[in-house]
């Protein structure tokens, strides 16, 4: 005779969560039955025929993975050593002096996402004190993670509405005016939600302040060979933060680059003034490693190991890329052209040229962003950014009628 | 706002060296010990394009190594023949080798010869399949829980991932923050937990007089805690003792939780790899189920399919109705985003194929009850082995004790001593694992018991 449990739930209280701004919009997105739907939310790329892409190298190193067949044994809470010496050379260049004198403290996470977390809950611990400086905008869960790791977090001006470009005067102001020794959270490359990157001096003086201010630069590498075709160009950003030998935090993420979005792989790289000061840091992030997830995920650790220790795999990744980054450039070309052609308001379009990488900041407000869902049936978050990634040519024109008709006349109308 | 917490003083260009030389020695202010070399003290190389000559990490101390993870470095580092890692909990076949199923092989094969297999992001919540078939494998297709939809489950990075999700939930929305663990449990339950944001506490679990379960002690703790307090309980085969209650024992702490409103929350790890059988190790999560009560479930697939590196898991909430499993599926994905943004697939997509094809399935269930049949044997032959030599005191706790772990109930003097003069790697807590022995070794453990317990008290 089983006696009877709780009548009530203890759980009765649990209030229904919001879905994710972003994962939410392709779960909409599947649930439109519209044959003219474009999904340019969350950025996956997607080829010319829309369709999601496996890199041809990444299954070259799954065969071969497959073939070797090796255990699968628990990694060290730090990852896949392999993997670890292959994404700090990519990062940094293979003869950073940094490598070679062994101050880079690397260890395997979950993709961007894990790699910010494990740093987040870094500082929490050891810089109580400090803040994370975030731009505004940027890209919605960074506020959740720092959130969660309970780091304060306040925001540097970035994006201006008016050129729809940077506001370098604001982000300098406000780096300037936070307390010294604040963490300074940078898109290494292609910003994400606005696609708008300093320019090579400016980073100069972005880095001159950080500098001046005793900052800790914190850079989150999610796109680097996928902005602008080249590894060593989307990276320099870093490399200049730590030529001056500054010490530096980078997140990075394979899920664009290599395609590997479900495999979850990415570090966290700390570079530190010293080797003995990079192996103490090591030892405390793998102490906050351990009770989160004890050691990351092998799959994906080996395929970019795999891929970046071949000479052959290596290039034909590089070529993958270009290709991938290229696409992307010429959707924006004719997103621009479409719209400069069909625009007649005069409305200077050319931001979109501007910017880099994945996603569009358009522009477009929230009732105008809803517009292009509800009337066009065109998936986006409401922030107004776009993924040209999820864009063909096909589908630009349609697309640019969608966004003159926001943009302009954006009321909202009901499906 | 307050500066940044830079540790340690500014120091002028013109100390920077001695600052430098300064901060190379271990913090005397820690008491954590650092276990790397520092041969960089020895050989200072001033840095000149360092714009700053001192580390913001200045007074960050050395962390120890993880202590069950370390036992393996150790063993590595050892160069002796004779060698044997009794450590980590990873299963390994009589040639000492680690093991790929075949099924998981096949599996693998499957997914990866697949041309329209891709790699977009999963859903938070993880792999749909997987979810519902992980959930029917722990809790029963014909779980009335399952039927009636409140079942809230989510895949996470296998027992540990799903153990922090768990916490971090229950911290957030449960109204009691304490989590009640066996004494003793495994070493990164407590440290899961704190990091979640419960307090923890412990109940009583492990006699030492007669290397079994402090029943008594079970029940007195539990009973003294405060109503609708969180208890962590092993499903099957306790790590690190392998000693379980048996299923009256199971039916009275029911008894009492449920009469205190204490929330089960359950770790199983080892579900079919403690006795053979998937249905016998999930007895007691079921017996919870069946009262109709609320239950957290953490599910590991590390060792019962050997997919230890590819971090598989779940974590499922049995909630009080349909209605509020939602609700709860909801915030579980507010505490994973902000972490990982949503799990890793291939994993996830191995253990699925296998559990919806009927075929592979009963393969997998062949290939799991040899590892577990090898482990009993390995039980059965060191208890032989110590009969044999006459070995002091009783060891047939190693015969009773169930899954991958023995708690050999020796002393951390006795295993510094077996593992300085016998090269045998253990936990400093006696504990071994079975499935890191083989008939070839098991002589080599018993002389060194033998010794150990004879030369030492």
């Amino acid at each position: 005779m089983m006696a009877l449990a709780v009548d009530v739930s203890r759980f009765e209280g649990v209030p229904m969560a919001p879905p994710d701004p972003i994962l939410g919009v392709s779960e909409a997105f599947k649930a439109d039955k519209n044959d003219l739907k474009l999904n340019l939310g969350v950025g996956a790329y997607r080829t010319e025929e829309l369709q999601p892409y496996v890199l041809n190298v990444v299954k070259k190193a799954e065969t071969l993975m497959l073939e070797k067949g090796e255990n699968k044994e628990y990694l060290p809470i730090e990852g896949l050593a392999a993997f670890n010496k292959a994404t700090a050379e990519l990062l940094f260049g293979a003869d950073n002096p940094v490598l070679k004198q062994g101050r880079v403290a690397t260890l395997q996470s979950l993709s961007g996402t894990g790699s910010l977390r494990l740093a987040a809950a870094f500082i929490q611990r050891y810089f109580p004190e400090a803040k994370v400086l975030i731009s505004s905008p940027t890209w919605g869960n960074h506020k959740n993670i720092f959130n969660d790791a309970r780091v304060p977090w306040s925001e540097y001006r970035y994006y201006d509405p008016k050129t729809v470009g940077l506001d370098f005067e604001g982000m300098i102001a406000d780096i300037q005016a936070a307390p010294d020794g604040s963490f300074v959270l940078l898109h290494g490359c292609a910003h994400n939600p606005t696609g708008i990157d300093p320019t090579p001096e400016q980073w100069e003086k972005i880095a001159d302040v950080i500098q001046e201010k005793k900052h800790m630069p914190f850079f989150d590498v999610a796109y680097q060979g996928f902005a602008s075709g080249s590894l060593d160009e989307d990276a320099s950003s870093v490399r200049l933060f730590v030529e001056r030998g500054l010490e530096v935090f980078v997140a990075q993420s394979y899920s664009k680059n290599l395609g590997l979005y479900a495999e979850r792989i990415g570090a966290i790289n700390v570079v530190c003034s010293t080797p003995e000061v990079a192996n103490r840091v090591k030892s405390q992030l793998k102490r906050l490693a351990r009770p989160m997830y004890s050691n990351p995920p092998i799959h994906g650790a080996r395929i970019v190991a795999n891929v970046v220790g071949d000479p052959t795999m290596f290039g034909e990744w590089k070529q993958e890329m270009e290709e991938m980054a290229g696409r992307i450039k010429n959707v924006r070309q004719k997103l621009y052209d479409s719209l400069s052609a069909k625009d007649k308001s005069g409305k200077d379009w050319s931001f979109i040229l501007r910017q880099i990488g994945m996603f569009s900041y358009t522009g477009l407000n929230k009732t105008q962003s809803d517009n292009m869902t509800d009337k066009w049936h065109i998936y986006m978050t409401k922030d107004g950014r776009i993924s040209l990634a999820g864009l063909s040519l096909a589908k630009c024109e349609y697309l640019a009628d969608a966004i003159i008709d926001s943009f302009h006349n954006g009321l909202g109308t009901a499906k | 706002m307050p500066s940044a917490n830079v540790r340690g003083a500014q120091p002028s260009a013109d100390r920077r060296l001695s600052t430098l030389v300064r901060h190379l020695l271990p913090s005397s202010a820690r008491t954590a010990t650092t276990t790397t070399t520092t041969s960089a003290a020895d050989s200072l190389e001033a840095f000149p394009t360092m714009a700053s000559p001192s580390s913001v990490f200045a007074g960050l101390a050395q962390a120890p190594e993880d202590p069950i993870l370390g036992v393996t470095v150790a063993y590595n580092k050892d160069p002796s023949p004779m060698k044997v890692n009794l450590g980590v909990g990873a299963y390994r076949t009589e040639e000492g080798k680690p093991l790929v199923l075949n099924v998981v092989r096949r599996a693998e094969q499957m997914l990866i010869n697949n041309p329209s297999r891709v790699k977009e992001y999963l859903p938070i919540t993880g792999l749909a399949d997987f979810n519902k078939l992980s959930a029917k494998l722990i809790f029963g297709a014909e779980s009335p829980a399952i039927q009636e939809n409140r079942v809230a489950t989510v895949q996470c990075l296998s027992g540990t991932g799903s153990l922090r999700v768990g916490g971090e939930f229950l911290a957030r929305h449960y109204h009691e923050r304490t989590i009640y663990i066996p004494q003793p449990t495994w070493g990164n339950h407590p440290k899961v937990f704190t990091l979640a944001g419960l307090t923890v506490r412990s109940y009583r679990y492990y006699d030492p007089a007669t290397r079994g379960l402090d029943f008594q002690g079970l029940l007195e703790d539990l009973s003294s805690a405060p109503s609708g307090a969180i208890v962590l309980l092993h499903a099957c085969a306790h790590n690190p003792t392998g000693v379980d209650p048996t299923l009256d024992q199971w039916e009275q702490i029911r008894q009492l939780m449920r009469s205190k409103s204490l929330l089960p929350f359950f770790d199983s790890a080892y579900q079919g790899f403690a006795s053979g059988s998937l249905d016998k190790d999930a007895q007691s999560v079921r017996m919870f189920v069946a009262d109709g009560g609320e239950l957290l479930m953490a599910q590991s697939y590390a060792k019962n399919m050997g997919l230890y590196g590819e971090r598989v898991g779940a974590l499922s909430i049995v909630c009080g109705s349909a209605d509020v499993a939602v609700r709860v599926e909801s915030q579980l994905k507010l505490v994973i985003r902000p972490m990982y943004s949503n799990p890793p697939i291939h994993g996830a997509s191995i253990v699925a194929t296998i559990l919806k094809d009927s075929a592979m399935f009963d393969e997998w269930t062949l290939e799991l009850k040899g590892m577990a049949d090898r482990i009993i044997s390995m039980r059965q032959q060191l208890f032989d082995a110590l009969k044999t030599r006459e070995t002091p005191g009783d060891w047939s706790h190693i015969i009773k004790q169930i899954g991958m772990f023995t708690f050999t109930g020796l002393n951390s003097d006795q295993v510094a001593f077996m593992r300085q003069e016998y090269h045998i790697y253990m936990t400093s807590d006696g504990r071994i694992s079975m499935a890191g022995l083989s008939a070839r070794t098991i002589p080599h453990l018993a002389d060194a018991i033998h010794a150990a317990v004879t030369k030492l008290k």
